[in-house]
């Protein structure tokens, strides 16, 4: 059923509720009338609103308890009801929130991000994002001419390899990579490293860091990924560390940082941290479980 | 995590003194795989010293060495030795503070009893650390309410209103229970505190044989200047009487009410000789437990009542910093640094703005000696670019650099969590020693005290001393 389908069977329906017989003087004035309502106002942004300071029940016993509670989680409770159902600004609030995640997993981090911000551009095996989604696999290996980019890119055995990747989400990368990379660079600085170049990966998953281990020898790489988004926010990144990754290494090598979004640990404060992290991890010669 | 950290509090009361011994237990809060934040998780005493009275010279000066024993007596009796103690306060509180030798007494055995013991006195911390000791603090979060608690000590009553767990206000009164002495044999009047004349309220003189029933008018005055602190009974004649000078109260309406402090324990059993300790605090206690005023609210009864000050120095006067933090260099403890905080316009302001603007406060801290070493407070935003944290490196760094040269280290504190960056910004701006720490919430006029670092370096101790409380 398309939408006009469903359009005039919602009106017919409307009218029929109304006692009205659905005829086309009707639905000529309905629309007339639409038209007439129709202003050059906007309408609130509701994606706005701090969903930690919004309690909606009406004539609460102890609502000032209630929103105290509230501002620890941002979990979408206090919303109050119509009937048995969410009131209208709940349910277009929980599709806006989807919507956004849904957004941010299939758009692309524009082509100019990497130039713009003087990262290397390379790209996985994957050749879309449909690719990307169903093929993990192929998220984590380069071919020869990225493998070549990626050797002239970091050289022989640097100390540090620095990659952000789009992941899951677009969004993240957008918001957090750039600061969090100052961040990390000018870390590395106070404490006598340096960075290097950064490699940005399009159709990246975190098995890449192995792969770019191997071609390159790297002690540790730090790769900046946007996260699967929730529904409490579509911006999260996390920063995956392995010392000495290489193909085939467990998961339990790597040190994670999840949760770097502008309500959680916000991306300079990440980086900072992430600075320390690859000092550390450089002493010690690990990462992951070994690192405790 | 599981580390933990050996406490000591000490309180020099008007009429006691004691020591405690209690075990912080610090946890790391935060979800697997995100930043880590520590904290002091659990806090349990672990010695409770008996109550001893609290040894004076004179009516003026107290006893420097019979404290010093009783601290030392004690130590060996808990079990511990001080070179185990990782943290703790000294408090000096009531009417001792006013001694002359206060301050000596103060630092001698803050340094005495550990290496980071930290000396505190005021009646504003008073107020706070025996609210917390007492868990009302607890009660209002959990419960969201608002309460108002009293510690009744021998000299004085310390207020601190709780409102859903945030302090919302403290206040002193001349309330106590040996505000007029009785010797026990004779029934006679011993002493009476010059509060009373002041307070213009009738009070026996020197000599008087009192009984109960004679006593009755001064008690019903004192407990009516309560009620009134706790806006249960109208007006503030009272209160006005008996309001210890130089501080303030505005009565305010409360969900309930608890108390801490030696009378505390005669609101909830007193004993039945009313002259058990030779003064007014049996009945006193009794007088407040008998006020209707104090029965139309709810009453939270503490964990803690005469200890609950010391059980506050001991197991709430330390503090964590947030746990992503930078140091370099640094020897710690560091002791008693006051605060230059900036306004928010002035922190908002560019590189230059702020170079002047700290540079302008700095001189404000500057005694005869020239500058002091001083901590530099800044709020923080909630999600800053890289860029406005350079910015704030290099304002800091250029405001901070008389200090420097003066031979002082630069020392940071920021609210939100941003030490770290901030730290490794500056770090490449200002040689030598570093510390930039956050999660700090302090004010001008307020003390910092910091200690070495704990859980594995991640955080800081911190001892916040709070000697003006007018959070508005």
């Amino acid at each position: 059923m398309d939408e006009k389908e469903l359009r005039s069977m919602v009106e017919r329906m409307v009218l029929e509720l109304a006692g009205q017989t659905p005829s086309a003087p009707a639905a000529r004035t309905a629309a007339a009338v639409r038209r007439e309502e129709v202003t050059d106002g906007c309408l609130e942004d509701i994606t706005k609103t701090d969903l930690r300071r919004q309690y909606l029940v009406q004539n609460p016993r102890s609502g000032q308890a209630f929103q105290d509670l509230k501002l620890k989680t941002p979990a979408r409770l206090g919303l109050g009801r119509a009937g048995a159902r969410y009131k209208t600004i709940s349910m277009l609030r929980m599709r806006a929130d989807h919507a956004a995640a849904q957004d941010s997993v299939f758009s692309h981090v524009p082509d100019e991000f990497a130039t713009a911000n003087g990262f290397v551009p390379v790209q996985t095996l994957c050749q879309s994002k449909d690719e990307y989604l169903t093929r993990p696999d192929r998220g984590r290996r380069f071919d020869e001419e990225n493998q070549a980019i990626i050797q002239k890119t970091f050289g022989h055995n640097p100390k540090i390899a620095l990659v952000v990747g789009d992941g899951l989400s677009s969004a993240a990368i957008e918001a957090n990579a750039v600061d969090c990379l100052q961040a990390v660079r000018a870390g590395l600085k106070a404490y006598g490293l340096e960075g290097g170049p950064v490699l940005y990966v399009k159709y990246c998953r975190v098995g890449a860091s192995d792969h770019i281990g191997d071609l390159t020898g790297a002690e540790v790489v730090c790769m900046l990924v946007g996260e699967r988004p929730g529904l409490v926010t579509a911006e999260s990144m996390s920063a995956y560390l392995t010392y000495k990754p290489h193909i085939g290494i467990p998961e339990s090598k790597r040190t994670v940082i999840s949760n770097i979004h502008k309500g959680g640990t916000t991306a300079v404060e990440a980086g900072a941290h992430i600075a320390e992290l690859i000092k550390t991890m450089l002493e010690r010669k690990a990462s992951g479980i070994d690192l405790r | 995590m599981g580390e933990e950290l050996l406490s000591v509090g000490i309180d020099i009361g008007t009429s006691t003194t004691q020591l405690i011994l209690s075990k912080l237990t610090l946890e790391n809060r935060a979800a697997p795989f995100t930043v880590p934040r520590v904290a002091i998780g659990e806090r349990e005493v672990l010695y409770r010293s008996h109550i001893h009275f609290t040894p004076l010279l004179s009516d003026t000066v107290i006893d420097a060495e019979g404290v010093r024993a009783i601290v030392e007596e004690e130590y060996r009796k808990s079990g511990y030795d001080k070179s185990q103690v990782d943290t703790g306060a000294v408090i000096i509180t009531g009417e001792t503070a006013r001694k002359e030798n206060a301050r000596e007494v103060l630092s001698a055995l803050s340094a005495f009893a550990g290496d980071f013991v930290v000396a505190t006195a005021g009646p504003d911390l008073e107020s706070i650390l025996a609210a917390r000791g007492a868990g009302a603090d607890q009660y209002s979060k959990e419960q969201h309410k608002r309460i108002l608690h009293f510690d009744i000590g021998g000299g004085t009553a310390n207020l601190a209103l709780y409102d859903r767990g945030e302090l919302a206000a403290t206040g002193c009164l001349d309330v106590g229970g040996r505000l007029i002495k009785i010797d026990r044999n004779s029934g006679q009047v011993t002493y009476v505190s010059p509060v009373f004349g002041r307070a213009a309220c009738p009070a026996p003189a020197v000599g008087q044989r009192v009984t109960p029933e004679t006593l009755t008018p001064v008690l019903q005055a004192m407990v009516e200047a309560l009620e009134q602190a706790a806006g249960l009974r109208p007006g503030r004649d009272r209160l006005e009487g008996f309001l210890t000078q130089g501080t303030r109260w505005a009565p305010a309406t409360v969900d309930g009410v608890s108390f801490s402090g030696g009378v505390a324990d005669c609101v909830y059993q007193p004993p039945e000789d009313w002259l058990a300790y030779g003064d007014i605090g049996v009945l006193l206690g009794k007088a407040i437990a008998a006020s209707p005023a104090f029965g139309q609210v709810e009453r939270f009864r503490g964990a803690e009542t005469i200890r609950a000050t010391v059980v506050g120095a001991g197991s709430h006067a330390t503090d964590l910093s947030g746990s992503t933090i930078f140091y370099r260099d640094m020897d710690f403890p560091m002791k008693n640094l006051p605060i230059l905080k900036l306004t928010r316009q002035e922190e908002e302001g560019t590189a230059e703005e702020l170079t002047k603007a700290i540079g302008d406060k700095l001189n404000w801290y500057a005694d005869q000696s020239g500058l002091t070493q001083l901590v530099l407070a800044l709020r923080g935003e909630d999600n800053p670019t890289y860029s406005r944290i350079q910015d704030l490196a290099q304002g800091v760094a250029r405001g901070l650099a008389p200090l420097l040269a003066a031979g002082f280290l630069p020392v940071v504190a920021v609210e939100a969590d941003q030490a770290k960056v901030l730290g490794q910004a500056l770090a490449a701006l200002v040689p030598g020693p570093l510390l930039c720490l956050d999660g700090i919430h302090v004010d001008n006029g307020d003390y910092l005290d910091i200690g070495g670092p704990v859980a594995g370096g991640a955080v800081l101790p911190v001892v916040i001393k709070t000697l003006v409380f007018n959070k508005s």
